[in-house]
């Protein structure tokens, strides 16, 4: 029944979308109210119809209704209320329409907030995200039907992969997907404004706006997904560059170059092209990783199922849409009425292109390093993996001058500034960073050459973000976020030079002295959770009289047979103590991992600041 | 014309991007640890399902050179399309087929052999799903072909059985018993 019922609301709203892209297409000139208002209930309809369906998934997970194999698969009767919730979206199906409830949303408010635009702006954006609509309509119906029933009705599902079973993983998937479809609305607006002709600084000022939302989710959806890896998977690190990782990051760059390319835009009219490019690639990148993932050319947590159909199918839409775009892109290319006079070499025009180029840079390492080892395996059949210290001596040494000017870029005025601005104060602030930089080196006894004016720009950074907010109250959110980013980058090299790991196999009763700490591994208990039992370790970490106490799990869920590690992780401000065991083959050992994170705490709350920059940002009137 | 040219060049790169990826799709990315352990624990005990002693797995298959064992549910429904085959190996062919039910209940066992047939000539019971993990055991339904002397796995099937490994198995039978 449910099934029927989700099923049907999807043809539903397949025909409404067809309609839509026909209507919007041949529409007339003579335009009437009417016309509107028939297309924003239909909007509206196809709107309800997509969360009707999506609701009837997330009540088959909640009743256990085995009649519909994805709850089958992904789900058990004695699972936690709330994983079978969010069992709705952590696999294919269901992620793919949870995708489609955001088209719809997204589609909805935008048509709702661009009512006093041009009317053939709007139409032509609901045209394009009507076909994007469509595109995953047909993918959902044809390859990945949510709804597939299975008879005889199973008595009791598959359950869902206790990896996945962790709170941060729960709101990742919808977070994340937020942003990237927020990047399709960009996407078909930045279409249909070159198509209709929009001028570019109302379309400028109206799409930043999104622009800014979508970078909020994506910032916290990629948060939400290095949280879950560094509590969940227990390798002690909180970015892997994993090719799943790398996908989402891939986008971020894109919109974060949007970001600022578009307040030029609004504000001097120049790189409507760039910005339209941006806008373009950006999308094309969120709908690749999605690609990526879901096709099974990446082997992964995020890879539900190798059914070579749905790859192709993706594969196509993509390619259709990327062409499509680079069409309209090359047709209409005549509409654009950009200022074409050059910047001034020192002006705040020039900073945000060399932002650009920085985020372009980065962008391009991580392409590279993703798409690569695919490439060539299927041009010469040889496996290579591309790993941390690739993107490691890539991006470190660019991170320098990166820093630098994003320490000095915000203060340059619009079109013309002069360098006499770098007075004393920051030459002396710059001294002193590298002053304290070295003495730190030197402390901690590390390589000179990168760490040293790595960590020299990143203290400039920090110390120069602060003098503004002293000095100067306006732009509050851009320098938050700056301020953000000095912290984060700070945090990344405090925590990759000051960490400390130990490892050893102990058995119970054992000790073992690390830096001046005891480690005792005391006693083993049994424990039983809702579904699932644990070993759970016993050990107390002795330093100076302090103790602590750790009790890392060895966690055996029954539904799916899955062993997972689960470190005990005692957090504070400013480090982490690391503590993970996992059972060895011989008598009695375990392998223990002991590791001190400093500064951890802090990667985490840096990336909530500068998301907290984009908001303030969002809420500002004009800027 | 230099318009063009660029449009050209854009189409070109698309569409040699778009066949790479293509192509990428073709590579299987399923990788299975290369070798999976040819020996086999035995030794341990489970109840039957049918009398109520406890038996070990190792008396059941000791009188025989060649044993299935056969790794199913009642609620598992890919092992009621392979139930066919299995009680075609045990009618026709006279297999010894042992069966591990897993993560079961007593009724609803036995309820499904009274509707299917009953292709096994022992069943072992593994309400908690540990005596499968001993014996290496992925999910339901899995089916281990054994040679009882050696102890060694001849062959090993994740999923349920079909055509095409059905005459495999008549193979190995053929094989095996000469």
């Amino acid at each position: 029944m449910l099934g029927q019922i989700g099923i049907y609301s999807l043809y539903i709203t397949s025909i409404i979308s067809v309609f839509l892209i026909f209507s919007s297409l041949f529409f007339k000139r003579n335009l009437d109210e009417n016309f509107n208002s028939r297309i924003f209930s239909l909007i509206s309809i196809q709107l309800f119809m997509v969360l009707l369906s999506f609701c009837c998934l997330i009540y088959a997970f909640i009743i256990s209704d085995f009649s519909i194999e994805t709850v089958f698969n992904n789900s058990h009767t004695n699972k936690p209320l709330f994983y079978k919730i969010s069992g709705t979206w952590g696999n294919h199906e269901g992620s793919l329409l949870l995708w489609l409830l955001v088209l719809t949303i997204f589609l909805f408010v935008f048509f709702i907030y661009s009512k006093n635009l041009l009317f053939k702006y709007r139409l032509l954006t609901v045209f394009f995200q009507e076909i994007i609509i469509l595109g995953f309509l047909l993918f959902i119906l044809l390859t990945s039907n949510p709804f597939s029933n299975l008879y005889p009705i199973p008595k009791e599902g598959n359950g869902l992969n206790p990896i996945l079973q962790d709170p941060a993983l729960a709101i990742h998937p919808p977070i994340l997907y937020l942003g990237y479809v927020g990047t399709s609305i960009i996407f078909s607006s930045s279409l249909a404004a070159l198509i209709a002709g929009l001028d570019n600084k109302i379309w400028a000022s109206h799409i930043k706006k999104w622009v800014i939302v979508s970078w909020i989710f994506l910032t916290l959806g990629i948060m939400l997904g290095s949280i879950w890896a560094y509590y969940e998977l227990g390798w002690g690190g909180f970015w892997f560059w994993d090719p799943v990782e790398n996908v989402s990051l891939m986008p971020w760059f894109c919109l974060t170059a949007l970001f600022h390319t578009i307040i030029v835009l609004e504000k001097r009219k120049i790189f409507q092209s760039w910005a339209i490019i941006l806008s373009i690639a950006t999308f094309s990148l969120s709908m690749s990783g999605t690609f990526l993932v879901r096709s099974g050319i990446l082997n992964s947590i995020h890879t539900f199922a190798n059914d070579p159909s749905r790859g192709i199918f993706i594969l196509c839409f993509l390619f259709i849409l990327i062409f499509l775009a680079i069409f309209i892109f090359f047709i209409y290319q005549n509409n654009i009425s950009e200022n074409l006079y050059k910047p001034y070499l020192v002006s705040k025009e020039t900073s945000i292109m060399v932002n650009n180029l920085f985020m372009m840079f980065f962008l391009a390492v991580v392409l590279i390093g993703t798409v690569y080892p695919i490439f060539l395996e299927v041009i010469n059949g040889s496996k290579i993996s591309i790993g941390p210290p690739f993107y490691h001596k890539l991006i470190m040494p660019l991170l320098i001058p990166f820093l630098f000017f994003m320490a000095i870029g915000p203060n340059f005025k619009w079109i013309k500034d002069s360098l006499n601005k770098i007075n004393i104060q920051q030459l002396f602030f710059l001294l002193i960073s590298i002053l304290v930089s070295f003495i730190f080196i030197k402390k901690n006894d590390v390589s000179f050459l990168l760490s040293l004016p790595l960590f020299g720009v990143g203290i400039f950074l920090f110390l120069l973000t602060i003098k503004d907010f002293v000095s100067d109250k306006s732009h509050i959110s851009k320098k938050i976020s700056h301020f953000g980013f000095s912290i984060f980058i700070l945090s990344i090299l405090f925590n990759g030079i000051l960490s400390k790991e130990y490892s050893a196999n102990m058995r119970v009763g054992d000790e073992r002295v690390f830096m001046n700490k005891t480690i005792k591994f005391e006693n083993l208990k049994i424990v039983q959770g809702q579904n699932y039992q644990s070993v759970v370790g016993l050990f107390k970490i002795i330093e100076e009289g302090k103790v602590l106490d750790f009790n890392p799990e060895i966690r055996v869920y029954a539904q799916p047979e899955t062993i997972t590690s689960e470190a005990d992780i005692s957090t504070s401000i400013f480090s982490d103590n690391f503590l993970v065991f996992n059972i060895l083959k011989n008598n009695g050992y375990y392998n223990v991992r002991y590791q001190i994170k400093p500064f951890m705490m802090w990667i985490w709350i840096s990336i909530i600041i500068i998301s907290t920059g984009g908001i303030l940002s969002f809420f500002r009137k004009n800027g | 014309m230099v318009k063009n040219f660029k449009l050209i060049i854009f189409i070109i790169l698309g569409l040699f991007i778009f066949f790479v990826l293509l192509n990428a799709l073709k590579n299987n990315n399923n990788y299975l640890p290369d070798k999976i352990s040819q020996d086999i624990e035995t030794s341990f005990t489970a109840r039957l399902l049918y009398k109520n002693d406890v038996v070990s797995l190792q008396e059941l298959i000791q009188n025989n050179d060649l044993s299935i064992i056969n790794i199913w549910a009642s609620w598992c429904l890919p092992c009621r399309d392979e139930h066919v085959y299995l009680l075609n190996l045990k009618l026709n062919h006279n297999v010894n087929v042992i069966g591990i039910n897993y993560k079961d209940t007593k009724a609803n066992a036995k309820k499904f052999l009274e509707e299917f047939g009953n292709p096994y000539s022992q069943i072992l019971l593994d309400p908690d799903g540990t005596k499968s993990i001993e014996l290496g055991a992925y999910g339901v339904p899995e089916t281990f072909l054994l040679n009882t002397k050696s102890r060694k796995i001849i062959k090993k099937y994740i999923g349920p059985l079909d055509n095409v490994k059905f005459d495999e198995i008549l193979k190995i039978i053929k094989n095996e018993k000469i």
